[in-house]
């Protein structure tokens, strides 16, 4: 056996053959000058249709590529602009509102954008009645009322009815959301099939006016957006920006360092961190309408005591939560609005004081504390803030129990309301108070099989006073007024609702130093792509 | 005594009825699991906003209002007419989603074994023929690593050793942005698509492109599968070596390279075949961590995102798909065994 069992040149030669494929220069970095590349892990997205899209990947696309009759602006949430309405008024008895569109507006495909386009959106919105609807029927736009209430009076001129008296700030506000969007209907009407207004072809195509159009979306894989010449206002910058899905932060952020793609969106604290110190690489943040709250279920007997709800309360430790697990992607924030929606408060009374909660859960009958469990979503940080909190808990004698699932699986579960304790989160789903008090601060009806499940409800928060508040907010037509009844509601909340607020969400870019006017939206129907540039 | 052709039909008919039966027990298994799981899949259609007679309608539509078996029965009957049904998170028919991630995973899967196995067969002979030697714990060593450290870290120092500071290979993705749409993809495989582009054009570079960014996930399920196909060649071989045809070639005085190549590894060649076989079903099944790392958009992330959704159509397509290929590489090992080893040739 003392042959060889191959010959020593095949070994050179296939040695050679390695090293040259190895060595040749194989890689190009750096993006395409009239191309934005971005990073993102889009797959929560499932539709491009603005009346059901309702996923936050999904409202990007939808601000970039859709217009609305107006838009609030980014560096001040509680002002209007104009989009396609150049303006808009409401009548003295506060239940007709009237608008007035630009003249020449034209759509991506060419064609002409009137009222009459207006009117069939909205129209199709509310009777294809997916999950965002709710936003425009909340004001009388029912299936039934919608043709009566929303008609165009002239090619560019169009009357809304509500059914009573709102808050005009509030019919503003959700004016504004994607569920508004104007779409294509001549185009629609084109691709109609057994008259669902063209829906199943819409949730793969593109159908708008907006700055850039949608040209592909192959799921998991890649969204591409070109830039639309008949839009009305500037034209975008780039020729095209391309949405790359990059699930994994650390392969995002390789991406980014190495110059493939210009701006990277999902990174986690750590990554972020460490781009910190890379001249290369620029960051970027904003607040988002996205509150995390721990809630308690009140059908549990414990955790409906008043004394145990508030003992909860100081048994967390803002400040070390702050300052370590949601360093850059958040800032600890105790009230039920977001920062930046009106009337939203800045108060923040609680803190870690155990010996506070011992008395408290002395008073209540429980002095040496209690098992319960909670649901958390296996992901990051909220896995790391269950665990924060668990500890804490300890120190008052509270046992809890944690029960890790996937995110669709919690949410089963919470919406069943059979949980014991809940961690999540709520975004705004449109630039209004309302929304969230709508659905933290306001329950019609806690049984079972009641109609509507807003939060309160999911854990059997039973509040007619505090319902009867928020609805008084949504139609108070003073705007301070208006913001003062939001304090009032916060106020009371923070002290007796069955909700530990913790923070409000910082949604952080990186992006490549040569890139130019990213700014990232409190929503994300406004992070504006089109108004990026590269040098 | 029966005839050739009668007895032929006969095997094949088996053959069909068992693969039948395979198919039909994995569908099963499958869709009770999704079913079971404490998930409900209409809402990631509808999402946590939804009012409840969205979320109703929803349900109603996905006929999930059905008793589970009438749910399944349906699911076969549509299947069997070719209809997969949609994915509810893609929006896609399932069969399109799949038509579009598995070359993907095909691609990289058929480069991984191609590597694994041209690499790991001589590595396996060579250590058999060095038991003992420096040889033998060097490949040893190698596979150690190959299969206990976590793919997923190994990707991500790959990355950041070749893509990043050495700069030899690109990165995450199939192909650089600038290609993205400057040819048309026929097949899916990405090579083979930019080489058709490149004899066309003469333009190599999105060839180029697109193969400097299948290199390292490759070359990493090549490893991974290197592994397992070096540990088992060797000790295959070490049986072969020791047996007695071997003592009789070396007393006719046949060089050492042939007894080797000619004589132990071709009988090693019999049990090796499934064992490759199996390794690349194994990568066909898309590997989804190498997948994440590498935001490679194939079947193996597909599926799990699926899942992970209890979108059940698309579990379902991903499972008929994943569970013919096993079965295909199967029948296909066993043809090769009928091949390579005259004894399982039917004589009579």
């Amino acid at each position: 056996m003392k042959k060889h069992f191959l010959s020593r040149r095949a070994f050179g030669q296939a040695g050679a053959a390695t090293l040259l494929a190895g060595s040749l220069p194989l890689a190009f970095a750096a993006t395409p000058k009239d191309t934005l590349v971005v990073a993102s892990a889009f797959d929560d997205l499932i539709s491009l249709d603005p009346a059901e899209a309702f996923e936050i990947s999904a409202g990007e696309l939808m601000g970039n590529g859709y217009e609305r009759l107006l838009r609030y602006d980014v560096n001040d949430p509680t002002k209007l602009l104009p989009d396609l309405a150049k303006s808009w008024k409401v009548s003295d008895d506060g239940k007709t509102y009237s608008f007035e569109l630009r003249p020449g507006l034209k759509f991506a495909s060419g064609n002409p954008l009137g009222a009459d386009d207006v009117v069939y959106s909205f129209h199709r919105a509310v009777l294809l009645d997916k999950t965002p609807a709710f936003i425009l029927t909340q004001f009388g736009l029912t299936k039934e009322q919608v043709k009566a209430r929303l008609k165009a009076t002239g090619p560019l001129t169009l009357t809304l009815e509500t059914d009573k008296v709102y808050a005009p700030t509030l019919v503003y506000n959700c004016l504004t959301a994607n569920v508004a969007s104007v779409v294509d209907s001549k185009l629609l009407q084109g691709k109609e099939k057994d008259g669902d207004f063209g829906a199943a072809w819409l949730k793969t195509n593109f159908a708008g006016s907006g700055p850039l159009k949608i040209r592909e979306w192959r799921a998991n894989e890649i969204v591409a957006m070109d830039r639309n010449d008949n839009f009305h206002g500037p034209k975008s910058k780039m020729a095209r920006v391309i949405y790359r899905h990059v699930k994994e932060s650390a392969t995002q952020r390789l991406l980014l360092e190495k110059g493939d793609v210009d701006i990277a969106r999902d990174l986690t604290p750590q990554d972020l961190a460490a781009l910190a110190s890379n001249k290369d690489i620029k960051l970027t943040s904003t607040p988002l309408g996205t509150v995390y709250y721990l809630s308690l279920n009140q059908k549990n007997p414990n955790l409906a005591k008043p004394e145990v709800r508030e003992a909860f309360k100081w048994l967390v430790d803002y400040d070390a939560i702050g300052a370590t697990l949601i360093k850059d992607i958040g800032v600890i924030h105790q009230n039920f609005l977001p920062m930046g929606l009106l009337g939203a408060s800045k108060d923040k009374p609680y803190k870690l004081d155990v010996a506070k909660a011992k008395a408290l859960l002395a008073k209540a009958g429980l002095p040496k504390g209690f098992k319960v469990t909670i649901d958390m979503r296996s992901i990051q940080p909220v896995q790391g803030i269950t665990e924060a909190i668990q500890q804490t808990l300890k120190q008052a004698g509270i046992e809890l129990e944690i029960l890790p699932g996937d995110g669709k699986q919690t949410l089963t579960k919470y919406r069943a309301r059979t949980h014991d304790i809940y961690i999540g989160q709520w975004g705004a789903d449109y630039w209004d108070p309302h929304t969230n008090a709508d659905t933290f601060a306001r329950n019609t009806d806690n049984r079972d099989d009641a109609k509507n499940k807003p939060l309160a409800w999911r854990n059997a928060w039973d509040i007619p006073e505090l319902t009867k508040k928020t609805d008084a907010a949504a139609i108070e037509r003073d705007g301070a007024k208006r913001a003062k009844l939001y304090q009032e509601i916060q106020a009371e909340f923070r002290k007796s609702s069955p909700f530990v607020m913790l923070y409000q969400e910082t949604d952080a870019a990186a992006y490549r130093s040569n890139v130019e006017g990213l700014k990232i939206g409190p929503t994300a129907d406004t992070t504006y792509m089109f108004l990026v540039s590269k040098k | 005594m029966t005839s050739r052709p009668l007895r032929a039909l006969k095997v094949g008919g088996r053959l069909v009825v068992s693969v039948v039966l395979t198919v039909l027990g994995l569908l099963a298994v499958t869709f009770f699991i999704g079913r079971v799981i404490p998930v409900d899949p209409a809402l990631a259609i509808a999402g946590d906003r939804a009012p409840e007679h969205v979320l109703q309608r929803v349900r109603q539509e996905l006929g999930l209002d059905q008793p589970k078996a009438v749910q399944f029965v349906r699911y076969v009957q549509k299947a069997l007419q070719g209809d997969f049904g949609r994915s509810v998170l893609t929006s896609n028919p399932v069969f399109d989603d799949i038509k579009r991630s598995f070359p993907a995973t095909l691609e990289l899967a058929t480069c991984g074994i191609l590597i694994g196995a041209g690499l790991g067969v001589p590595l396996g002979v060579w250590a058999a023929v060095r038991r003992g030697g420096f040889a033998d714990h060097a490949v040893r060593v190698m596979g150690l690593v190959g299969y206990s450290v976590p793919i997923f870290w190994l990707g991500l120092m790959a990355l950041v050793l070749f893509y990043t500071k050495l700069g030899w290979v690109s990165g995450p993705g199939r192909i650089d942005v600038a290609f993205e749409y400057s040819f048309e993809r026929t097949t899916g495989l990405m090579l083979l698509d930019a080489a058709r582009h490149a004899m066309n054009s003469g333009e190599w570079d999105a060839f180029r492109s697109a193969f400097s960014h299948l290199v390292l996930p490759a070359s990493l399920l090549g490893y991974f599968s290197l592994a397992y196909i070096s540990r088992m060649t060797r000790s295959f071989m070490l049986n072969e070596l020791a047996a007695e045809y071997i003592v009789a070639a070396r007393a006719k005085g046949l060089s050492e390279a042939r007894i080797i190549w000619r004589h132990a590894l071709r009988n090693a060649m019999v049990p090796l075949v499934t064992v490759i076989a199996l390794s690349y079903a194994g990568l066909l099944e898309g590997s989804v961590l190498t997948e994440t790392v590498f935001a490679w958009p194939g079947l193996g992330l597909y599926i799990t995102n699926s899942l992970q959704n209890a979108d059940m159509n698309a579990v379902l397509g991903g499972t008929i798909v994943v569970g013919t290929v096993f079965i295909g590489l199967n029948l296909l090992s066993d043809a090769l065994y009928r091949l390579l080893d005259p004894r399982t040739r039917d004589t009579r």
